[in-house]
């Protein structure tokens, strides 16, 4: 496979310019940029507040390996440090423009300046040199949206055998929502690299279990209880499918890089007390936050039938259930579901998401890329970094 | 074992249904045939044995909640019945809009 070479040495496997707003008041012009352009992507933070997580987490996303350039949509008067992010994404060695409704002269003269940046970015960034590039440089994440009774026993299981083989080959894998692993806290323990970053691991989950406490609601939704889900211990067990066998290598925060392959658990609830509301509010936050540590793609579970993709990053979608699958197939990239119905192995179905993910990374347009998927969202958080036994040598 | 049944691990009590079951099935248990009371959607969970008031719920081996009454073998094993050792279950009433 050939990935776009950035000159921080990671490799891209798409190369889309990022249209970023940098306050919900310049959201509208920033769409009005970024549209008409299927490798134009939309991405932004609304909050007008300033907020040390959301300015990391977009110095992260603006510099990901599938992000070619950039142009920054701000309105002029909110905290959003804009120049520190420029400056990032200058120095990442990417073209950068910066665009400021109240200096540029009110929203159809930026929008008409920022569609001009935006081809200017396409043409610049056509020629950005193509390097050989193998499975141990993915980075790859996995969530589950809309599980039901299904998810942990095909779709989940498939994806974390898919890990397996992904880890085995070298390559970076991180699985997250540490709140959707309350419950599994001893078996996940006794996985981690070393017996230190086991207790941190626990620490972790321990953490979301207080604080999803506090909130008086755990991470699950109505149409989990639905779909046969009777707890958060039952879901969680099922969503822990998703991290396969492999030793866990590490424990990152949003924007963390993993160092090196393996596979690694992100911690996803704030630090400190209960400040923000939900840490992650709904499945595309997740996927933001893997995206920032370098996800280069999402394999994504789903039960009761989740058709989100992503902005930045394919998302690869795996039907669990099966009769959702033949009712939502335009969506779905993976039938697991064939696990219950057929009697197909989750061995069969991990080695057919691996080949897949392959596949993705050589250019091959999931079904959320093709459908036009690009959902992001940003919120407000706050994190301490990572101690020194998370990420063991 | 009832071929519409799942048993994921050998010290569970409950049973996951690889398919829907109507009211008025008659179900294969270890312990003789019962018959299902309301429809059940694939996914969902039947008792394996008679479960007593404040026994585990144990699916994948692990311990997945607490039972708020007595569950007699084949009954459904959900919300009505269970509760989480964590954070309580938010669920709707159900409205079976999407067929499960």
């Amino acid at each position: 496979m050939m990935g776009y070479l950035r000159s921080d040495g990671r490799k891209g496997i798409r190369n889309v310019v990022a249209v970023a707003y940098l306050v919900e008041c310049a959201h509208h012009v920033a769409r009005e940029v970024a549209s008409g352009h299927p490798e134009t992507h939309l991405i932004g933070f609304p909050g007008c507040f300033p907020n040390v997580y959301a300015q990391n987490m977009m110095e992260r996303l603006c510099t990901h390996p599938n992000v070619g350039g950039v142009i920054l949509v701000s309105l002029g008067c909110e905290s959003f440090d804009r120049h520190r992010l420029a400056e990032t994404i200058r120095e990442s060695g990417r073209p950068v423009e910066t665009l400021v409704i109240q200096r540029d002269g009110g929203t159809r003269a930026t929008i008409e300046a920022g569609r001009a940046a935006a081809q200017r970015l396409r043409d610049d960034i056509a020629d950005v040199p193509r390097v050989e590039m193998s499975v141990s440089d993915l980075v790859i994440g996995t969530v589950c949206g809309g599980s039901d009774g299904t998810s942990g026993i095909t779709g989940n299981p498939a994806v974390g055998r898919a890990f397996d083989m992904a880890v085995e080959a070298g390559a970076t894998c991180i699985f997250e929502e540490t709140g959707e692993l309350i419950g599994c806290e001893d078996i996940m323990t006794a996985r981690a690299a070393t017996p230190e970053l086991g207790r941190e691991i626990r620490a972790s989950v321990e953490k979301a279990a207080r604080y999803y406490a506090t909130l008086g609601f755990g991470s699950f939704a109505a149409g989990n209880a639905e779909g046969g889900l009777t707890t958060i211990e039952e879901k969680s067990l099922g969503a822990y499918a998703k991290s396969g066998q492999s030793q866990i290598s590490g424990l990152i925060k949003p924007g963390d890089i993993p160092p090196r392959g393996g596979l690694y658990l992100m911690d996803v609830v704030p630090d400190g007390e209960v400040r923000f509301g939900f840490p992650n509010i709904s499945d595309n936050a997740e996927i933001v936050e893997m995206m920032a540590s370098g996800a280069h793609m999402t394999l994504f579970v789903t039960g009761r039938g989740s058709v989100v993709g992503s902005a930045l990053a394919p998302v690869i979608k795996i039907a669990a259930n099966p009769h959702m699958y033949e009712r939502l197939k335009d969506d779905m990239d993976v039938n697991a579901g064939r696990i219950l119905s057929e009697g197909a192995s989750v061995e069969e179905v991990g080695a057919e998401i691996f080949e897949l993910l392959a596949r993705v990374a050589e250019g091959e347009i999931t079904k959320s890329e093709d459908l036009g998927h690009t959902e992001f969202i940003l919120t407000y958080k706050s994190f301490e970094p990572i101690g020194p036994a998370c990420l063991p040598v | 074992m009832d071929e519409r049944l799942l048993l994921l691990a050998p010290g569970d009590n409950v049973l996951v249904l690889r398919g829907a079951l109507e009211a008025g099935d008659t179900v294969a248990l270890e312990e003789g045939r019962a018959t299902v009371e309301t429809r059940l959607g694939l996914g969902h969970k039947i008792a394996r044995r008679a479960i007593p008031e404040g026994g585990r719920i144990v699916k994948y081996g692990a311990p997945i909640g607490t039972a708020t009454e007595a569950i007699a073998p084949g009954a459904h094993v959900h919300v009505h019945n269970v509760k989480s050792e964590y954070t309580p279950t938010y669920a709707l009433a159900s409205s079976e809009e999407v067929p499960t």
